[in-house]
């Protein structure tokens, strides 16, 4: 109990140095949201006009106090630029960025975990070879790219999905998670290949240490060894491990999204700073600022729960 | 125009990709890009036959339509990518066609006296939910729109409306403070109904497509309106599909999941699979290489010539779009047809002997440094921006490129004027050649090169005055003379516009606008 208080104390610390950040960050660079909206052919009177209307022209502190006392209340806001609450913008967007972080870690975790299992025994021969120069080449290859392979081969070769006619999940579910597969699979292939490569290195480096030798000359089969033996020991750094892979998907969600013209959450947080539209950007660094803390929290339990060593 | 790579290089890595992973197998592998210096023109024509009524198509569009769908706020803003799309739902009292000509739309017929605007409304023009438009709607929408009092709603240009008055139930009286041939361009300002509530998110216009929905970031849908007064649209249905860039574009273009794309690249043409045909067109804008004349060297007319005979523009045209494009010489682009000076697009040859013997006389022997800002979204113009580097570097000018994000752009170059040097493309976003030039007056808000002439200044203020259309021609192709021989700018082109559109469609018809009209548009049997 004291623990998860002293947790939530440091969550909201953290979240309020990042809101105040994340504000700062948009004084620092040149534009405001009225000289986004208004263009090329805006006026100095114009400027000032729309900046009154968006409560622009009052002082910074005032404007994050007031940002601070309505987020404090649930009240995220509204857009600069949509016509429409903050809440409302990011009601949909979560969902479709959230199931595409779900899939994907899902398909990294359905990859990696047997790849690497069934292939650790083999550190040598042709299997550790052909495991080995796969992981490296899809390692070394960005989500970016691999979802433009990805389309061109899925899309435009072999036509199995219409590329940037987006199927919304409140159409057609089914459709839905069909123009997901793709998406998730650009992110989660690169991750799992190195899931991969974590896994047979941790058994291998395992393998030479002495409880190993000591179960082999008791006479243990191998399946046996590495399912007793070795997993709970290897179990700490690949749930770590899968934790920051889980971390570095919503950057890349953002990039892939924008290949595969998904209305998530990256599409949104890319427009939304190009239009300097303050009250969005803030609602989404938070948001994901707090998945990133409430992940680790979990991620640290988790490996206390298999290791009692571990002090959290 | 969003940011991006190059799409051509990317296909072919993509398709090396792909020879990798079939490991040699053979079997068609789709559409391969092939290695010429031009699109095509094998198959490159329309389909010819009997139009069908009826269909439904899919429109791609590289950039965010943004927030809000209101009309007159679309107008004030210059948010092009929305307005382009809705230019089939709205009309004005008069609207353009495909020539540049205004024509009466919801007024059927209109005089002009002086400074009197006389409007008689169209018979039986219905709104899209359904309502006849009266004379209040009309009077509404011309005040809503001139009303300064509202940030996001007013369009500056009508600021010179000083009456608006409906004189009975088919006639509108609009009265403007002085004599302006051009005004009646901004009529085409839409006309909608004074009761309806929700214009940002539920717009309703007369155009021949009505509303139907819109997703952010994701598509906006119309559909045919039936009681349309005039010629009634082909397509049931049009959906305008919101990528996040070009090369997502291309992509479903390749894949055959979009039925029509425009502003597309030479580079992204020449990836078009065999069932597409493309049209070329124009951007209907000025692209330079915008000079700030407020700060050393530039402020040196020896300076600006030497950069105008260092430029090659037919070297950027070649690189840039395979020689398509239209030259400019001057602020005007070539679809204001009666205004442009085509005579002036050679003023300064290609000549980087003559600049190196100005730069001589200008002090400047061993060249100088010049920083050259791009918005890194536009990538004609940062590739334009390339090729300006080496062409003055073999005058020895020392370029570099400074690439800035496009709010950026606006607030420093634009907004604070702190820059020496741009390219963009500047368009006339009041739909009159004046808009063009009357951003080169000293002191004018838009005037952020700082240019000051005082022979331009006068010149301009006979022309604004000028009541005889021929006179004001005359005068207009003076300031542009003036511009060019002042090197105001490095002018270089009109940059292509080009279409692809699925081979079963044709009737796409281009305007001298940033616009989309969707209802020519139909499939052949």
């Amino acid at each position: 109990m004291k623990l998860i208080m002293r947790k939530l104390f440091t969550l909201i610390v953290t979240l309020f140095i990042v809101s105040i950040l994340a504000f700062l960050a948009f004084q620092v660079i040149p534009g405001d949201a009225a000289v986004a909206q208004l263009g090329v052919d805006a006026t100095p009177e114009s400027l000032a006009a729309l900046r009154a209307e968006m409560g622009l022209d009052r002082p910074l502190p005032v404007r994050y106090a007031d940002w601070l006392g309505q987020f404090l209340f649930g009240d995220m806001g509204k857009s600069h630029v949509h016509d429409r609450s903050v809440t409302e913008l990011l009601g949909d967007r979560l969902i479709i960025t959230g199931s595409l972080m779900g899939l994907s870690f899902l398909f990294t975790v359905g990859i990696a975990l047997p790849v690497g299992l069934f292939t650790a025994n083999r550190q040598r021969g042709s299997i550790h070879w052909a495991v080995t120069a796969a992981s490296q080449v899809i390692m070394a290859v960005p989500p970016l790219f691999l979802g433009l392979v990805l389309t061109f081969l899925f899309a435009v070769v072999f036509r199995l999905f219409a590329p940037g006619v987006f199927v919304s999940h409140h159409d057609n579910l089914l459709g839905y998670l069909g123009y997901m597969l793709f998406p998730a699979l650009a992110i989660a292939l690169p991750k799992s290949a190195m899931t991969v490569r974590l896994i047979r290195s941790s058994v291998g480096s395992e393998l030479g240490k002495d409880y190993v030798q000591t179960a082999v000359s008791r006479g243990r089969g191998s399946s046996a060894i590495l399912r007793r033996h070795i997993l709970p020991n290897i179990a700490v750094p690949v749930i770590t491990f899968l934790t920051l892979t889980l971390i570095m998907t919503i950057t890349d969600a953002i990039v892939v999204e924008q290949v595969f013209s998904i209305p998530g959450l990256g599409r949104l947080l890319i427009s939304a700073i190009e239009n300097r539209d303050y009250p969005v950007v803030q609602a989404i660094v938070v948001i994901i600022a707090a998945f990133v803390m409430v992940l680790h929290f979990l991620s640290d339990i988790l490996c206390r729960a298999i290791d009692r060593r571990i002090v959290l | 125009m969003k940011r991006g790579f190059k799409g051509f290089a990317l296909l072919v890595l993509a398709l090396f990709a792909l020879t990798v992973a079939l490991g040699g197998c053979a079997g068609d592998r789709g559409v391969a890009p092939e290695d010429n210096n031009g699109p095509s023109e094998t198959g490159n024509m329309p389909p010819v036959g009997a139009p069908i009524q009826g269909g439904e198509i899919i429109v791609g569009i590289a950039q965010d339509l943004g927030s809000s769908l209101d009309p007159h706020q679309m107008v004030a803003a210059g948010t092009a990518g929305i307005r382009e799309v809705l230019f089939n739902v709205f009309e004005g009292l008069v609207k353009p066609t495909p020539d540049g000509e205004l024509v009466p739309a919801v007024a059927e017929e209109f005089t002009v006296d002086g400074t009197l605007y006389t409007f008689t409304l169209r018979d039986g023009v219905t709104f899209h939910n359904g309502d006849l438009v009266t004379v209040d709607d009309i009077v509404y929408s011309i005040k809503r729109s001139a009303d300064a009092t509202s940030a996001t709603t007013f369009v500056s240009a009508l600021s010179v409306v000083t009456r608006v008055e409906a004189v009975d139930n088919r006639t509108v009286e609009i009265e403007i403070a002085e004599p302006d041939n051009e005004f009646l361009a901004l009529l085409t300002v839409a006309i909608i109904p004074s009761g309806h509530g929700d214009h940002a998110r539920n717009p309703v216009g007369t155009g021949p497509f009505r509303f139907v929905a819109h997703t952010l970031e994701e598509s906006l849908v119309i559909e045919r309106f039936d009681d349309y007064w005039g010629t009634p649209a082909y397509l049931d249905r049009v959906t305008f599909r919101i990528f996040a860039g070009g090369e997502a574009v291309v992509m479903a273009l390749a894949a055959g999941s979009i039925d029509l794309a425009s502003h597309l690249t030479a580079d992204m043409v020449r990836q078009l699979p065999p069932d597409y045909y493309y049209l070329v067109g124009a951007m209907n804008l000025v692209q330079a290489l915008y000079l700030n004349h407020a700060v050393e060297p530039l402020d040196n007319l020896l300076v600006r010539q030497a950069l105008n005979y260092a430029a090659d523009i037919q070297q950027i045209m070649d690189i840039l779009s395979d020689g398509m494009g239209h030259p400019v010489g001057s602020s005007m682009y070539p679809a204001f047809a009666r205004y442009f000076h085509e005579g002036l697009v050679d003023f300064y040859p290609h000549d980087p002997e003559r600049a190196r013997t100005l730069l001589a006389q200008a002090g400047f022997p061993d060249g100088f440094d010049l920083t050259i800002t791009v918005p890194s979204v536009y990538t004609p113009h940062v590739i334009t921006a390339e090729v300006l580097v080496q062409q003055f570097r073999a005058v020895g000018i020392d370029a570099v490129i400074e690439l800035v994000e496009w709010t950026w752009w606006l607030s420093e170059v634009r907004g604070n004027r702190n820059f020496q040097s741009t390219v963009i493309g500047l368009d006339a976003r009041s739909m009159t050649a004046r808009a063009m030039l009357e951003r080169f007056e000293t002191g004018a808000g838009g005037n952020f090169i700082n240019f000051s002439s005082e022979q331009f200044d006068e010149t301009f203020a006979l022309a604004r005055a000028a009541t005889d259309s021929d006179e004001q021609v005359r005068l207009y192709r003076e300031l542009q003379e003036i511009l060019v021989e002042e090197a105001a700018n490095v002018y270089l082109q009109d940059l292509v516009n080009l279409v692809a559109i699925n081979g079963r469609l044709t009737g796409f018809q281009f305007y001298p606008l940033y616009v989309m009209d969707m209802s020519t548009v139909h499939f052949v049997e």
